[in-house]
């Protein structure tokens, strides 16, 4: 359940993070996918530092492969904040020979990410990024710190965590170093939700129920679409579909909903009785997938 | 309603991710496909019952050794409250996780199997959360299905562990004590039929209506400045307003205040929550306020009512909690952190170590290792506005940080 009071004590917690972020660090930056998670943490950091600007730019590492209405949507949100966005392509990694597409029938760019992020991280000298990662989504992330150091390399280490007492954060680092910041560690996914709903935020289309060719593959609903490895045999359908967590096309499935306004969606999560992460292809690789990115430095 | 954060603790093997599991299972939380890969697991393993630790040991590590090493955080939520449960583990070596889990925690489980009764580790579990001041604690007396449901045996728990209850510092600690199997589901979330002797309630029933009351040390206002907030655009052109967390007690538009430690006085004179201006400023909301009076305060200064000043020392003494494989001497200098202020401080003395398991104190000790409790005098290179810990949970603690290591390296609950 998501009543008032504990939405508020979760915006509190979340608008002091931010401003320890920005007291803490010289070059921050906040990790912008277009999806429910950074568009939440974009309104915590207006209520943060009103009436001046957000002080950090956003930065989206584009795989290319994104929903279209994600990055038009983006573009509207940037320009009116007045935002700085920065924008950095898997297709130029993949171009410079630093990471190679995958090919076949899982294939995706999510796990390229990494490598576009580091470099950006190094080219912009960022001491904090800020992401959208809670610890419900999944057993790797429940163990996050909100401050979380990673390496010269960008590698966490996660049996050697800072431990995090009162709601002291220490972000005392290296040069070199950087620290990833989880301002919406502790919502849940239903709490993200009553949020949007409370606050009226604006989020992507896509999230709401619409028509959608598609395929069916190991009971996953998968986008119909050039991003897409797509066997002959799999046959396009078209369908009432929304999406419950937004990443690449070609990791992200839909489930079939009828949740066109935010308060039908709400409803829908609340009964909801499979995992948001369960529309997750990058997921189910393996029991540890998450974990194995984390270290290597994914978000 | 808000959010209840909730420490556990118990020994290896006590089943307290069995127990988490359960709560997770009987109330409905754990989504079909998490169940799905539970069971799986489980069969694969070939167990002939499901394994809910499974559903929180989350690191590879932890998987293949079945164990939990780490504080991991878990979810769920009823028609009645929200639940954040810090999963900390039991080993004696990780006496840090438990500090850290009970530091952010209003209540705490701690787990006995009934099959072994109160020991060495449950007196650590138990002087740790009575240190920390967790206001609430549900003593669970664990695999009674293994006991044959026998309430002489919980009985003779429950005594050994009152024996322990005189001996801790924080009197007014509640306590409760439920019998149960996590295994089997009884008395965690559903009332159970083997054990009729037992009239009391279940454990998530009690969670349920715990009241919150002042969990979070009501009392004197606190508001530690974060950030000062100057938009410099042409409608706020002479905004100037200290963005923070209000501690303890609640702030109010006219207050007179004094800022530390200049001790300069001016009055509240407006309090925002983003564009929106506010009479008052509740417990724990993070506001940003404006003075009548252009006075200089800046990030780590704090405000305070006029007449409810704290202390203002350059040393002081407390208890700490060592975290880190170096070994804190005296003569060693470290970054404290108190709240949002970072001082210089030198170990002056270390006084004893208190053993954490009620058999006393060491005195004459030089140094202290990973995991030891001692009380510790520190000087500082500037006055820091504290208040003791017993009076108020966050303006009373403090963590360490290793000026080399950059590492949070301990954590202070000063006298």
């Amino acid at each position: 359940m998501s009543s008032t009071a504990h939405i508020n004590a979760l915006e509190n917690e979340s608008i002091y993070i931010f401003r320890e972020v920005a007291a803490q660090f010289e070059k921050p930056v906040l990790l912008f996918s277009g999806g429910k998670d950074s568009i939440t943490l974009v309104r915590l950091a207006q209520k943060a530092f009103w009436p001046a600007k957000i002080p950090f730019p956003l930065m989206h590492i584009d795989t290319g492969h994104n929903f279209p209405e994600t990055i038009e949507f983006r573009d509207k949100l940037v320009e009116e904040l007045g935002l700085e966005l920065i924008v950095r392509n898997v297709q130029d990694s993949i171009d410079q020979g630093k990471v190679k597409e995958e090919t076949g029938r899982y294939s995706s760019r999510n796990h390229l990410q990494t490598t576009t992020l580091l470099d950006a991280i190094e080219e912009f000298k960022f001491d904090a990024c800020i992401g959208g990662a809670r610890r419900d989504e999944e057993k790797a992330r429940a163990k996050e710190r909100i401050f979380s150091v990673r390496d010269d390399f960008g590698q966490w280490d996660e049996k050697n965590q800072r431990p995090e007492l009162f709601d002291m954060l220490n972000g005392e680092i290296e040069l070199g170093q950087n620290v990833r910041v989880f301002p919406i560690s502790n919502w849940t996914e239903l709490d993200v939700w009553s949020y949007i709903e409370k606050e009226q935020i604006e989020i992507p289309s896509i999230y709401f129920a619409h028509k959608r060719k598609v395929f069916l593959r190991d009971g996953l609903i998968w986008s119909h679409s050039e991003y897409v490895y797509q066997e002959e045999d799999e046959e396009v359908i078209e369908r009432m579909v929304r999406f419950r967590t937004v990443g690449d096309m070609s990791c992200t499935a839909a489930v079939f909903s009828e949740a066109s306004d935010i308060s039908s969606v709400v409803q829908e999560i609340r009964d909801s009785t499979i995992s948001e992460r369960g529309a997750r292809i990058d997921d189910k690789r393996s029991e540890a997938a998450m974990e194995k990115r984390k270290q290597q430095g994914y978000f | 309603m808000e959010v209840l954060k909730l420490a556990t603790a118990g020994s290896v093997d006590d089943g307290k991710s069995t127990l988490i599991g359960r709560i997770l299972y009987d109330t409905k939380s754990l989504t079909t496909d998490k169940l799905e890969a539970i069971e799986k697991t489980s069969k694969q393993k070939g167990y002939d019952y499901l394994d809910f630790s499974l559903a929180t040991d989350g690191l590879v590590a932890e998987r293949e050794q079945g164990i939990t090493i780490d504080v991991a955080h878990i979810y769920f939520s009823t028609a009645k409250k929200s639940y954040i449960i810090a999963d900390t583990p039991g080993h004696v070596e990780y006496t840090r996780n438990m500090v850290t889990g009970a530091s952010t925690s209003q209540a705490a489980i701690i787990l006995i199997d009934a099959r072994k009764g109160v020991i060495e580790q449950t007196n650590r579990h138990f002087f740790i959360n009575n240190l920390l001041r967790i206001k609430e604690v549900v003593v669970a007396i664990n695999k009674m299905d293994l006991v044959d449901y026998s309430e002489e045996t919980y009985n003779n728990i429950k005594a050994d562990f009152e024996e322990l209850m005189s001996k801790r510092d924080y009197q007014d600690q509640n306590i409760t004590f439920i019998p149960v199997s996590a295994l089997k589901g009884d008395n965690v979330v559903n009332k159970s039929e083997n054990m009729s002797w037992y009239s009391g309630t279940t454990l998530l029933n009690h969670l349920e209506n715990l009241d919150k009351g002042d969990i979070f040390n009501a009392g004197t206002p606190r508001f530690p400045v974060q950030y000062v907030v100057r938009p410099k655009t042409e409608e706020f052109h002479d905004f100037r307003g200290f963005a923070g967390k209000v501690y303890g007690g609640e702030l109010n538009v006219g207050d007179e205040v004094i800022a530390l430690p200049s001790q300069t006085k001016s009055k509240i004179k407006e309090i925002y929550f983003y564009d929106k201006k506010y009479q008052t400023a509740a417990r724990r909301s993070s506001v940003t306020i404006t003075l009548e009076d252009e006075i200089n305060v800046s990030r780590g200064d704090m405000l305070v009512k006029a007449n409810d000043l704290p202390k203002i020392e350059k040393q002081f003494t407390a208890t700490i909690s060592w975290m880190d494989a170096q070994n804190l001497s005296a003569g060693n200098k470290y970054v404290l952190q108190h709240g949002v202020n970072k001082v210089l401080a030198k170990v002056d003395k270390i006084h004893h170590k208190i053993n954490p398991d009620y058999s006393g104190i060491e005195e004459g000790v030089s140094s202290l290792g990973m995991n030891d409790i001692a009380q510790v005098t520190f000087k500082l290179n500037k006055p820091v506005f504290y208040d003791a810990f017993k009076e108020h949970r966050t303006n009373g603690s403090f963590i360490l940080i290793d000026s080399q290591s950059n590492n949070t390296v301990g954590a202070g609950f000063i006298n």
